[in-house]
């Protein structure tokens, strides 16, 4: 298969952005517009046809995924350890560019209407093609040092793009956590990298992953506290992957990145950079399952179920929309590291590893979908807050009906996508280990509960009076609307096991009628529950938030695990540890170093009033000297 | 006239015209067109040394060799291999963008452009000489008009910062004589005549006793330029109260002086001696990059910031250098290019906020993306770059270094190296800290309103900076290789 062309797909976002990096004060919004969404275009289109010719016509040999490669040497650090650039097309690689591509082109038209009359239009647009770029160079990664340069460089986009607003303080420290919080993770990622690199000696996935390779083979060679080195290596690249992946407890940044433009968020912090962690684990799946015997996949699984909880409850209680659903997404993303977790690697034992790249796949176009609807929601009312909202199905049907849509699919309702990919999970779940499957079900009803609250709150319930009168949005935002909401109706139905496994072996997957019914039944019941609590105004929501009392206080307060984080960065970090260095080296170190200089020029204060300028005391110390001299010399002579 | 004598005689001309300038005007041209010319030189001389490299496999090419004190040995002898081209090219590109930043020296301009070629002089004949004595007379012209630029034309307790800059490292120069001495003392042990040149001692077998005792005061005479900590106090004040240029030179070159001689002369030469020694210096090293960047965090002042920064990074460089290995060593030259780069820019584009706002505090500064925004977006990328993302020299040289430290497999050198890796986190923490306070929210003030816009000279002394950072971190295989090769014979000499 050629493949070359593939590289024009990251190539032409970095084009556009540094052509309205550059000429930023020149270009007018409306052209720069059209440039960011007809580039992206293009790769959309190639990234269709790639995945075309992959899947149906030359991807697929005797029943194998082939895998294709095509690299260069960027960078040389011994005779056998290098940065590589290049392309690496395999399956996932290549749902990859789908997700990736068709959510950005969506986001990209549906931001010409919602940034319009914006003073930062063409930087917008400039770095979202940056974004693009960086998540087309990530997904395509050859290596593991060229996959961590691009997640250095989504995290930066991201941060660029959540401190938009860079008036707003709210922003600026957002910005600032996120990119911190995950750079913290990324240490753990780089030295499991450099783990990696010197006891395996390459940081090439295909030689890496192959499970006859050395890597693999030997992956007891050495090991440290207990434990084999590169079982280390991969806990500490799991967590960056968990930090991107928001995974509990390196969360905290992404409710708070919801203070950069919507269109962001549905993009980066829905869709596809914050699965990054997700597709790191899945890319280098083969090691976390063979090295250590699946060690590493039990804290995955367990990271990922307790994250899928943990932030489903947390949802229930927001009452910013985005939050809500940024606690969804990494309830979400939980649910999609479970499955991971639990898989195994040949044949149907593999079907938690497609399910995840399924659910990865469904989820991209139902949550852009919904964070899309929120964005038009907050467009029209000017508000992010479920009070200023209400009865909006009146003013904005195309929304309403988008968003509903996407609502059913989350809750898994089917046929709508959510519904196929999240039995999948359960299914692997329930094969692997029941408590997990458990934890699975019931975060399903939570989530079909908080994403209704939400749905009946923004479009039923009280009968909200505006200043202005809510319109629906233009059609450059409904239509990218429309068509998530299509793709939600219908992606569920792709047989995803047929192109994804972890072996590269398609299989059959069938639906597991009894489990599907389950988690259906407990979906419905969730969304009757939100039905009967939040369709019409009333306050049994209230009073049940007083019923579970300290347990509301903790869950609106997310846990209070902001509060944590800033105590140890501002209370320890900052006061007990950078204060007192920054102080102790003013007043010790070059207190010290003052000090030696003061001592000299004080000793020859002292001493300097020997040379009086008087000729009795030279005489008197001539003499006396003399006198001395010739008394040791008598001594010493007799 | 050899092509590298002539990085000697070229500044010299300057100044000889310079001597003859009447008014800012044609003293600022002169420095320009002086400085032009060496970067053309240094550019020409990349060309030159691949050319050379192709057919000329000897460690050191462009060689020259002129006796000037038979008694002792003391030849003017020069060379170069590709890392001192690449050094070369950086000092040769940041004196230039130090005079585009000084284009409004209003302050006896031909005195303060005279100071600042001198200490050029003393940067290229340091860093083409082979021969020890030589290198350490270049060494004192480059830190002995420091005192001049600092006393003269700095700010704030301008006489106490150039004194106290000047004092540590003359004594540091002390140190390092007693060190230079003692190698050229035991620069016979193989029988042959007493030298000071580098390649021959390097073919001696020094005494392992008297490298152990010389290993330590060469070492620190070297690594007090750069930033060693604790003998780095030095460098927060007197940037602090040097003039823009001169904090541009002296953070962008004179302290590379330190990573480079410490490898070309204490690594080289006495390769046991650093062996013996190395852990403790690996420990103040590791101190001091994490220390520096902790202490930035707390910093108020914009060059304070960077002065501490600088101590961060070079205590990687002299880190790297310490790890005894290829890769370690490939990135602390390309940490030094890189940092050298990057420090400058930062320096120059303080200076340029601090003459519109008259502050360098950041508590005062706030808004400014939205009234000087293309200082300001400059400042965002070399502060993306200081904090070592991908696309830019920083990140080129500390994977390297990182990749090359761990290469070692004691224990010792691997928890070293996963605390100096902290520093990824701890550099974002306090870039950051400036971008959003400084940069970022509403305009704090309303005179800032009506800031000048940047100008077509700090456009060009920014670009002129820009163009490396980004060109080292995009496509680092042509640098990185060059360095390589040329360290291929030191890694042998030590095994």
């Amino acid at each position: 298969m050629n493949i070359s062309y593939i590289i024009l797909i990251p190539a032409i976002p970095l084009v556009v952005f540094l052509l309205l990096g550059i000429f930023n004060q020149r270009i007018k919004p409306s052209v720069s517009g059209y440039v960011g969404v007809f580039g992206l275009l293009a790769s959309a289109l190639m990234s269709i046809y790639a995945a075309y010719q992959y899947f149906f016509v030359s991807g697929n040999v005797d029943g194998v995924f082939q895998t294709f490669s095509q690299k260069t040497v960027w960078m040389n650090f011994t005779d056998s350890l290098h940065i590589d650039m290049g392309i690496l097309i395999d399956p996932i690689s290549v749902m990859m560019l789908i997700v990736v591509s068709v959510v950005s082109l969506m986001v990209h038209i549906y931001s010409r209407g919602y940034m319009k009359g914006d003073d930062g239009y063409t930087k917008f647009f400039a770095f979202l093609s940056l974004f693009t770029f960086s998540m087309f160079g990530l997904v395509l990664a050859t290596n593991l040092f060229q996959i961590y340069i691009f997640w250095e460089l989504v995290g930066v986009s991201s941060y660029l793009l959540i401190g938009y607003y860079y008036t707003k303080t709210s922003a600026i420290a957002a910005a600032k956590k996120a990119f911190v919080v995950t750079r913290f993770a990324d240490f753990g990622f780089l030295i499991g990298i450099l783990i990696v690199g010197y006891y395996t000696g390459t940081f090439d996935f295909e030689t890496l992953n192959n499970p006859e390779g050395s890597a693999i083979l030997n992956w007891a060679s050495s090991s440290f506290m207990g434990l084999s080195a590169l079982t280390w290596a991969l806990i500490l690249i799991f967590m960056g992957g968990a930090g991107k992946s928001a995974m509990f407890p390196l969360h905290i940044w992404l409710p708070d990145a919801m203070e950069g433009p919507t269109p962001v968020s549905a993009l980066i912090h829905a869709a596809t950079m914050v699965v990054a962690g997700i597709f790191l684990v899945a890319r280098l799946f083969p090691m976390y399952y063979f090295v250590d015997n699946g060690f590493v996949l039990n804290i995955v699984t367990y990271v990922g179920a307790f994250s899928a909880l943990f932030a489903a409850i947390i949802a229930i209680t927001q009452t910013d929309i985005k939050r809500v659903l940024a606690f969804s997404t990494m309830s979400q993303l939980g649910y999609m590291m479970l499955a991971l977790g639990v898989s195994g690697y040949d044949g149907h034992e593999g079907v938690g590893f497609m399910a995840s790249m399924f659910h990865l796949f469904t989820h991209a176009m139902f949550k852009a979908l919904l964070f899309l609807g929120a964005g038009s929601v907050i467009h029209a009312v000017h508000s992010n807050y479920l009070k200023d909202m209400g009865g909006l199905r009146k003013y904005m049907p195309i929304t309403n009906t988008t968003f509903l849509i996407a609502a059913l699919a989350i809750s898994g309702v089917p046929p709508f996508a959510g519904f196929w990919s999240k039995d999948e999970i359960l299914v692997a779940a329930f094969e692997q280990d029941k408590l997990i499957y458990f934890v699975g079900v019931f975060v399903a009803g939570l989530t079909a509960f908080y994403m209704f609250r939400i749905y009946f709150g923004i479009f039923w319930g009280k009968d909200n009076t505006y200043e202005h009168t809510p319109k629906e949005s233009p059609l450059s935002m409904t239509f990218p609307l429309l068509v998530l909401a299509f793709l939600s109706m219908t992606v569920g139905f792709i047989p995803f096991s047929e192109f994804i496994s972890p072996n590269k072996v398609g299989f059959e997957a069938h639906l597991n009628y009894p489990l599907a019914a389950v988690a259906t039944v407990v979906g419905l019941i969730g969304i009757a529950l939100a039905w009967v609590f939040y369709k019409k105004e009333n306050s049994l929501a209230d009073k049940w938030a007083i019923g579970f009392g300290m347990f509301y206080k903790w869950t609106s307060n997310k846990f209070y695990f902001d509060e944590i984080y800033m105590f140890v960065a501002k209370k320890i970090f900052f006061k007990r540890v950078s204060e007192p260095i920054a102080k102790f080296d003013r007043k010790y170190v070059d207190g010290t170093m003052v000090g030696i200089g003061n001592t000299t020029v004080g000793t020859s204060k002292k001493i300097k009033g020997l040379q009086s300028g008087r000729v009795q005391d030279y005489a008197f110390a001539f003499i006396a000297g003399a006198v001395v001299i010739g008394l040791v010399f008598i001594y010493f002579w007799t | 006239m050899d092509i590298l004598s002539l990085f000697i005689l070229v500044p010299i001309i300057s100044i000889t015209v310079l001597l003859f300038t009447k008014n800012l005007r044609q003293a600022r041209i002169t420095a320009m067109i002086g400085s032009i010319i060496q970067l053309s030189m240094a550019i020409n001389l990349v060309f030159s040394y691949f050319k050379e490299r192709a057919v000329n496999d000897s460690l050191m090419v462009f060689t020259k060799d002129i006796v000037w004190f038979a008694p002792f040995n003391i030849h003017y002898s020069v060379g170069v291999d590709g890392i001192s081209v690449a050094l070369l090219l950086l000092t040769s590109i940041v004196v230039l963008a130090g005079v585009f930043i000084s284009w409004k020296m209003f302050d006896l301009p031909k005195e303060f452009f005279i100071s600042l070629i001198v200490l050029s002089i003393g940067v290229y004949g340091f860093f083409i000489s082979m021969d020890l004595f030589t290198m350490f007379v270049f060494f004192e012209i480059a830190v002995i008009p420091m005192y001049l630029l600092i006393g003269i034309w700095g700010s704030g307790p301008r006489e106490f910062s150039a004194m106290k800059l000047t004092l540590m490292l003359m004594g540091a120069s002390a140190i390092l004589l007693i060190g230079i001495l003692g190698i050229y003392f035991n620069s016979d042990a193989d029988g042959g005549a007493l030298t000071f040149n580098i390649l021959e001692i390097a073919k001696v077998n020094i005494p392992i006793e008297a490298q152990k005792l010389f290993f330590p005061l060469t070492f620190v005479g070297f690594a007090v330029i750069g930033a060693l900590f604790p003998f780095h106090t030095w460098s927060p004040d007197g940037h602090a109260s040097a003039p823009t240029a001169v904090s541009m030179l002296h953070a962008g070159v004179l302290m590379k002086l330190g990573g480079y001689g410490v490898f070309r002369v204490a690594m080289y030469l006495l390769p046991e001696g650093a062996k013996e020694w190395s852990w403790i210096f690996i420990i103040l090293s590791v101190i001091g990059v994490v220390y520096g960047a902790f202490s930035a965090i707390k910093q108020t002042d914009l060059k304070y910031i960077n002065a501490y920064s600088s101590v961060s990074h070079l205590g990687l460089v002299l880190f790297a250098l310490l790890m005894l290995n290829k890769t370690a060593w490939n990135g602390a030259i390309i940490q030094s290019l890189s940092h050298g780069f990057m420090t400058a820019l930062f320096f120059a584009l303080i200076g340029m906020i601090y003459e519109r706002t008259h502050t360098r505090n950041i508590a005062e500064l706030g808004g400014l993306l939205k009234v000087i925004p293309f200082i300001s977006t400059i400042y965002v990328i070399a502060g993306l770059a200081s904090l070592g993302l991908p696309g830019f020299s920083g990140f080129v040289a500390e994977m390297n270094i990182f990749v090359g430290a761990f290469q070692n497999d004691s224990l010792f050198v691997r928890i070293a190296t996963i605390l100096s890796v902290t520093v990824i986190v701890i550099t974002a923490v306090y870039i950051l800290r400036v971008v959003g306070i400084m940069l970022m929210g509403p305009v704090k003030n309303v005179a800032y309103l009506k800031l000048e816009r940047v100008t077509w000279f700090e456009k060009l002394g920014i670009l002129l900076l820009l163009v490396p950072i980004v060109g080292i971190g995009v496509a680092p295989l042509w640098i990185s290789n060059m360095i390589l090769e040329s360290l291929q014979p030191f890694i042998q000499g030590l095994l």
